[in-house]
Protein backbone atom coordinates (compact mmCIF):
# COMPACT_ATOMS: atom_id res chain seq x y z
CA UNK A 1 0.00 0.00 0.00
CA UNK A 2 1.60 2.83 -1.36
CA UNK A 3 -1.19 5.83 0.03
CA UNK A 4 0.14 7.15 3.33
CA UNK A 5 -1.78 6.64 6.29
CA UNK A 6 -1.92 10.64 6.90
CA UNK A 7 -4.02 11.29 3.89
CA UNK A 8 -7.46 9.53 5.38
CA UNK A 9 -6.50 11.26 8.51
CA UNK A 10 -6.88 14.55 6.75
CA UNK A 11 -10.07 13.01 5.23
CA UNK A 12 -11.82 11.82 8.49
CA UNK A 13 -10.70 15.41 9.32
CA UNK A 14 -12.27 17.03 6.86
CA UNK A 15 -15.52 14.87 6.88
CA UNK A 16 -15.94 15.13 10.72
CA UNK A 17 -15.80 18.94 9.92
CA UNK A 18 -18.25 19.29 7.64
CA UNK A 19 -20.44 16.88 9.94
CA UNK A 20 -19.90 19.31 12.83
CA UNK A 21 -21.13 22.99 10.40
CA UNK A 22 -24.13 20.54 9.63
CA UNK A 23 -25.17 19.99 12.89
CA UNK A 24 -24.60 23.54 13.63
CA UNK A 25 -26.35 25.62 10.40
CA UNK A 26 -29.01 22.95 9.54
CA UNK A 27 -32.55 23.37 11.47
CA UNK A 28 -34.09 20.53 10.19
CA UNK A 29 -33.48 17.48 12.96
CA UNK A 30 -33.44 14.58 10.66
CA UNK A 31 -30.65 16.39 8.20
CA UNK A 32 -28.46 17.24 11.79
CA UNK A 33 -29.17 13.46 12.83
CA UNK A 34 -27.48 12.59 9.37
CA UNK A 35 -24.43 15.32 10.28
CA UNK A 36 -24.04 13.32 13.46
CA UNK A 37 -23.80 9.85 11.98
CA UNK A 38 -20.89 11.70 8.95
CA UNK A 39 -18.91 12.48 12.02
CA UNK A 40 -19.28 8.98 13.37
CA UNK A 41 -18.16 7.84 9.98
CA UNK A 42 -15.03 9.87 9.79
CA UNK A 43 -14.04 8.50 13.28
CA UNK A 44 -14.77 5.19 11.98
CA UNK A 45 -12.05 5.80 9.10
CA UNK A 46 -9.53 7.59 11.35
CA UNK A 47 -9.89 4.36 13.84
CA UNK A 48 -9.23 1.79 10.79
CA UNK A 49 -6.92 3.83 9.29
CA UNK A 50 -4.78 3.92 12.76
CA UNK A 51 -5.50 0.14 12.95
CA UNK A 52 -3.50 -0.46 9.03
CA UNK A 53 -0.48 1.70 10.71
CA UNK A 54 0.26 -0.08 14.03
CA UNK A 55 -0.26 -3.19 12.27
CA UNK A 56 -2.93 -4.97 14.81
CA UNK A 57 -6.62 -5.46 14.44
CA UNK A 58 -7.42 -3.39 17.60
CA UNK A 59 -9.12 -0.31 15.37
CA UNK A 60 -11.14 -2.28 13.39
CA UNK A 61 -12.94 -4.19 16.23
CA UNK A 62 -13.60 -0.51 17.79
CA UNK A 63 -14.64 0.70 14.74
CA UNK A 64 -16.68 -2.52 14.76
CA UNK A 65 -18.52 -1.52 18.21
CA UNK A 66 -18.64 1.93 16.91
CA UNK A 67 -20.97 0.92 14.06
CA UNK A 68 -22.89 -1.03 17.06
CA UNK A 69 -23.07 1.84 19.12
CA UNK A 70 -24.25 4.04 16.24
CA UNK A 71 -27.02 1.99 14.97
CA UNK A 72 -28.23 1.68 18.77
CA UNK A 73 -28.42 5.56 18.54
CA UNK A 74 -30.11 5.76 15.45
CA UNK A 75 -32.93 3.75 16.60
CA UNK A 76 -33.54 5.65 19.80
CA UNK A 77 -32.86 9.54 18.20
CA UNK A 78 -34.91 8.59 15.00
CA UNK A 79 -37.75 7.13 17.94
CA UNK A 80 -37.77 10.19 19.60
CA UNK A 81 -37.98 12.13 16.16
CA UNK A 82 -40.88 10.39 15.37
CA UNK A 83 -42.44 10.92 18.89
CA UNK A 84 -41.54 14.51 18.80
CA UNK A 85 -42.88 15.23 15.35
CA UNK A 86 -46.49 13.16 16.29
CA UNK A 87 -46.58 15.90 19.27
CA UNK A 88 -45.55 19.22 17.57
CA UNK A 89 -46.50 18.64 14.12
CA UNK A 90 -42.38 19.97 13.18
CA UNK A 91 -38.89 18.41 13.37
CA UNK A 92 -37.38 21.77 12.97
CA UNK A 93 -35.24 22.62 16.10
CA UNK A 94 -36.10 26.38 16.24
CA UNK A 95 -39.82 25.61 16.84
CA UNK A 96 -38.63 22.52 19.84
CA UNK A 97 -37.40 25.53 22.54
CA UNK A 98 -38.64 23.93 25.28
CA UNK A 99 -37.44 20.12 26.67
CA UNK A 100 -41.29 19.85 28.14
CA UNK A 101 -44.73 21.02 26.98
CA UNK B 1 1.45 6.22 -9.07
CA UNK B 2 0.22 2.38 -8.04
CA UNK B 3 -3.62 1.40 -7.72
CA UNK B 4 -4.27 2.23 -3.97
CA UNK B 5 -3.30 5.88 -4.32
CA UNK B 6 -5.67 6.31 -7.05
CA UNK B 7 -8.25 5.24 -6.02
CA UNK B 8 -7.72 6.97 -2.87
CA UNK B 9 -7.73 10.46 -5.36
CA UNK B 10 -10.95 8.92 -6.94
CA UNK B 11 -12.64 8.56 -3.85
CA UNK B 12 -11.45 11.01 -1.95
CA UNK B 13 -13.11 14.01 -3.54
CA UNK B 14 -16.25 12.15 -4.07
CA UNK B 15 -16.89 11.74 -0.76
CA UNK B 16 -15.98 15.16 0.60
CA UNK B 17 -18.43 16.77 -2.34
CA UNK B 18 -21.21 14.34 -1.20
CA UNK B 19 -20.72 15.28 2.09
CA UNK B 20 -20.71 19.15 0.95
CA UNK B 21 -23.80 18.43 -1.21
CA UNK B 22 -25.90 16.55 2.03
CA UNK B 23 -25.34 20.34 4.17
CA UNK B 24 -26.27 22.08 1.18
CA UNK B 25 -29.99 20.23 0.00
CA UNK B 26 -33.30 21.58 1.27
CA UNK B 27 -34.92 18.34 1.00
CA UNK B 28 -34.05 15.91 3.67
CA UNK B 29 -34.72 12.97 1.45
CA UNK B 30 -32.00 14.27 -1.14
CA UNK B 31 -29.27 14.65 1.95
CA UNK B 32 -29.95 10.96 2.54
CA UNK B 33 -28.96 9.88 -0.90
CA UNK B 34 -25.64 11.90 -0.95
CA UNK B 35 -25.36 10.59 2.58
CA UNK B 36 -25.18 6.86 0.69
CA UNK B 37 -23.39 8.43 -1.38
CA UNK B 38 -20.49 9.21 1.22
CA UNK B 39 -20.67 5.10 3.07
CA UNK B 40 -20.32 4.10 -0.09
CA UNK B 41 -17.17 5.76 -0.57
CA UNK B 42 -15.87 5.20 2.98
CA UNK B 43 -16.66 1.58 2.11
CA UNK B 44 -14.03 2.14 -0.92
CA UNK B 45 -11.62 3.44 1.92
CA UNK B 46 -11.58 0.32 4.13
CA UNK B 47 -11.05 -1.91 1.40
CA UNK B 48 -7.86 -0.31 0.21
CA UNK B 49 -7.50 -0.26 4.20
CA UNK B 50 -7.13 -4.16 3.86
CA UNK B 51 -10.75 -4.02 6.19
CA UNK B 52 -13.01 -6.23 3.65
CA UNK B 53 -15.41 -7.25 6.72
CA UNK B 54 -15.45 -3.29 7.49
CA UNK B 55 -16.31 -2.89 3.73
CA UNK B 56 -19.01 -4.94 3.61
CA UNK B 57 -20.34 -4.17 7.21
CA UNK B 58 -20.30 -0.83 5.62
CA UNK B 59 -22.22 -1.49 3.06
CA UNK B 60 -24.82 -3.71 4.44
CA UNK B 61 -25.74 -1.59 7.84
CA UNK B 62 -24.68 1.38 7.04
CA UNK B 63 -26.07 2.38 3.60
CA UNK B 64 -28.35 -0.27 4.01
CA UNK B 65 -29.85 -0.62 7.35
CA UNK B 66 -29.53 2.89 8.94
CA UNK B 67 -30.01 4.78 5.69
CA UNK B 68 -33.33 2.63 5.56
CA UNK B 69 -34.62 3.76 8.70
CA UNK B 70 -33.72 7.86 7.77
CA UNK B 71 -35.41 7.63 4.80
CA UNK B 72 -38.33 5.31 6.66
CA UNK B 73 -38.91 8.46 8.97
CA UNK B 74 -38.56 11.16 6.13
CA UNK B 75 -41.16 9.17 4.26
CA UNK B 76 -43.08 9.35 7.35
CA UNK B 77 -43.05 12.61 8.27
CA UNK B 78 -43.36 13.63 4.64
CA UNK B 79 -40.90 14.03 1.82
CA UNK B 80 -42.27 17.25 0.40
CA UNK B 81 -41.43 19.78 3.22
CA UNK B 82 -38.36 21.42 2.27
CA UNK B 83 -36.29 23.38 4.72
CA UNK B 84 -35.71 27.54 4.80
CA UNK B 85 -32.45 28.11 4.44
CA UNK B 86 -32.22 31.26 5.75
CA UNK B 87 -30.33 31.99 8.66
CA UNK B 88 -32.22 32.92 11.91
CA UNK B 89 -28.77 33.71 14.10
CA UNK B 90 -26.65 36.60 12.51
CA UNK B 91 -22.95 35.24 11.48
CA UNK B 92 -24.12 31.94 12.67
CA UNK B 93 -23.35 30.42 9.61
CA UNK B 94 -20.09 31.94 8.51
CA UNK B 95 -18.64 31.21 12.49
CA UNK B 96 -19.95 27.59 11.92
CA UNK B 97 -17.72 27.25 8.88
CA UNK B 98 -14.93 29.13 10.16
CA UNK B 99 -15.19 26.61 12.94
CA UNK B 100 -14.65 23.69 10.88
CA UNK B 101 -12.07 25.69 8.83
CA UNK B 102 -9.98 26.01 11.76
CA UNK B 103 -10.67 22.44 13.14
CA UNK B 104 -8.92 21.35 9.51
CA UNK B 105 -6.17 22.93 10.06
CA UNK B 106 -5.52 22.28 13.35
CA UNK B 107 -5.82 18.38 12.67
CA UNK B 108 -3.94 18.72 9.76
CA UNK B 109 -1.06 20.37 11.30
CA UNK B 110 -1.13 17.57 14.49
CA UNK B 111 -1.14 15.05 11.99
CA UNK B 112 2.05 16.73 9.85
CA UNK B 113 3.99 17.40 13.67
CA UNK B 114 2.91 13.59 14.65
CA UNK B 115 3.28 11.30 11.86
CA UNK B 116 4.22 13.03 8.95
CA UNK B 117 2.46 13.43 5.85
CA UNK B 118 5.30 10.60 4.30
CA UNK B 119 4.85 7.83 6.36
CA UNK B 120 3.67 4.86 4.81
CA UNK B 121 1.78 2.34 6.67
CA UNK B 122 4.02 -0.87 7.54
CA UNK B 123 4.05 -3.69 5.38
CA UNK B 124 2.64 -6.95 7.11
CA UNK B 125 -0.71 -6.65 7.28
CA UNK B 126 -0.88 -9.53 5.50
CA UNK B 127 -0.12 -11.79 7.89
CA UNK B 128 -2.31 -10.25 10.36
CA UNK B 129 -5.21 -11.02 7.80
CA UNK B 130 -3.54 -14.11 7.05
CA UNK B 131 -6.38 -16.93 7.58
CA UNK B 132 -9.15 -14.16 6.18
CA UNK B 133 -10.05 -10.70 7.98
CA UNK B 134 -13.14 -11.95 9.65
CA UNK B 135 -11.49 -14.86 11.23
CA UNK B 136 -8.40 -12.58 12.46
CA UNK B 137 -11.02 -10.20 13.53
CA UNK B 138 -13.57 -12.71 15.25
CA UNK B 139 -10.15 -14.04 17.09
CA UNK B 140 -9.34 -10.63 18.46
CA UNK B 141 -13.48 -9.88 19.38
CA UNK B 142 -13.75 -12.77 21.02
CA UNK B 143 -10.95 -13.19 22.78
CA UNK B 144 -10.02 -9.70 23.97
CA UNK B 145 -12.85 -8.00 23.64
CA UNK B 146 -15.15 -10.56 24.94
CA UNK B 147 -16.88 -8.80 27.59
CA UNK B 148 -17.08 -5.57 25.89
CA UNK B 149 -19.06 -7.64 23.06
CA UNK B 150 -21.46 -8.62 25.42
CA UNK B 151 -22.07 -5.45 26.50
CA UNK B 152 -22.97 -4.21 23.25
CA UNK B 153 -25.51 -6.81 23.23
CA UNK B 154 -27.67 -5.24 26.11
CA UNK B 155 -27.49 -1.96 24.49
CA UNK B 156 -29.14 -3.44 21.19
CA UNK B 157 -31.76 -5.08 23.46
CA UNK B 158 -32.25 -1.49 25.41
CA UNK B 159 -32.46 0.66 22.40
CA UNK B 160 -34.99 -1.50 20.94
CA UNK B 161 -37.03 -1.65 24.00
CA UNK B 162 -36.35 2.08 23.99
CA UNK B 163 -37.84 2.75 20.67
CA UNK B 164 -40.67 0.20 21.32
CA UNK B 165 -41.73 2.56 24.30
CA UNK B 166 -41.34 5.77 22.32
CA UNK B 167 -43.10 4.99 19.87
CA UNK B 168 -46.00 3.51 21.26
CA UNK B 169 -46.73 5.91 24.33
CA UNK B 170 -49.24 8.34 22.05
CA UNK B 171 -50.94 5.46 21.09
CA UNK B 172 -51.90 3.80 24.33
CA UNK B 173 -53.15 7.45 25.52
CA UNK B 174 -55.11 7.28 22.78
CA UNK B 175 -57.07 4.02 23.59
CA UNK B 176 -57.25 4.86 27.44
CA UNK B 177 -58.66 8.54 26.18
CA UNK B 178 -61.15 6.42 23.85
CA UNK B 179 -62.25 3.84 26.60
CA UNK B 180 -62.69 7.12 29.01
CA UNK B 181 -64.92 8.53 26.35
CA UNK B 182 -66.95 5.67 25.17
CA UNK B 183 -67.52 4.92 28.96
CA UNK B 184 -69.04 8.84 29.11
CA UNK B 185 -70.72 8.58 26.34
CA UNK B 186 -72.78 5.46 26.74
CA UNK B 187 -73.10 2.25 24.40
CA UNK B 188 -73.47 4.49 20.98
CA UNK B 189 -69.50 4.66 21.42
CA UNK B 190 -67.78 8.01 20.61
CA UNK B 191 -68.68 10.84 18.62
CA UNK B 192 -65.38 11.04 16.39
CA UNK B 193 -65.72 8.89 13.53
CA UNK B 194 -63.45 5.47 13.81
CA UNK B 195 -59.37 6.26 12.07
CA UNK B 196 -59.05 9.83 13.27
CA UNK B 197 -57.22 10.39 16.37
CA UNK B 198 -58.00 13.17 18.61
CA UNK B 199 -54.78 15.54 19.93
CA UNK B 200 -55.70 13.94 23.57
CA UNK B 201 -53.46 15.26 26.77
CA UNK B 202 -51.96 12.34 28.60
CA UNK B 203 -52.71 11.90 32.23
CA UNK B 204 -49.79 13.40 34.34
Amino acid sequence: MSTPIAYFLVLSAILFAIGSVGVLVRRNALVMFMSVELQLNAANLALVAFSRMHGNLDGQVLAFFSMVVAAAEVVVGLAIIVAVYRRRQTVNVDELKELRW
Amino acid sequence: MSTDLLVFWVFAPISVASGIAMLMMRNAIHAALFLIVNFFCLAVFYLILDAPFLFAVQIVVYAGAIMVLFLFVIMLLGVDRTEDLRERLLGQRWLAIAFGAAFVLEVTLAIRAGIGFSTLAPDGFEAVNAEGNAQALARVLFRDYFFPFEVTSILLILAAIAAMILAHRKARAITQAEAAAAAADGPLGSPDPAGAPTEVEPVP
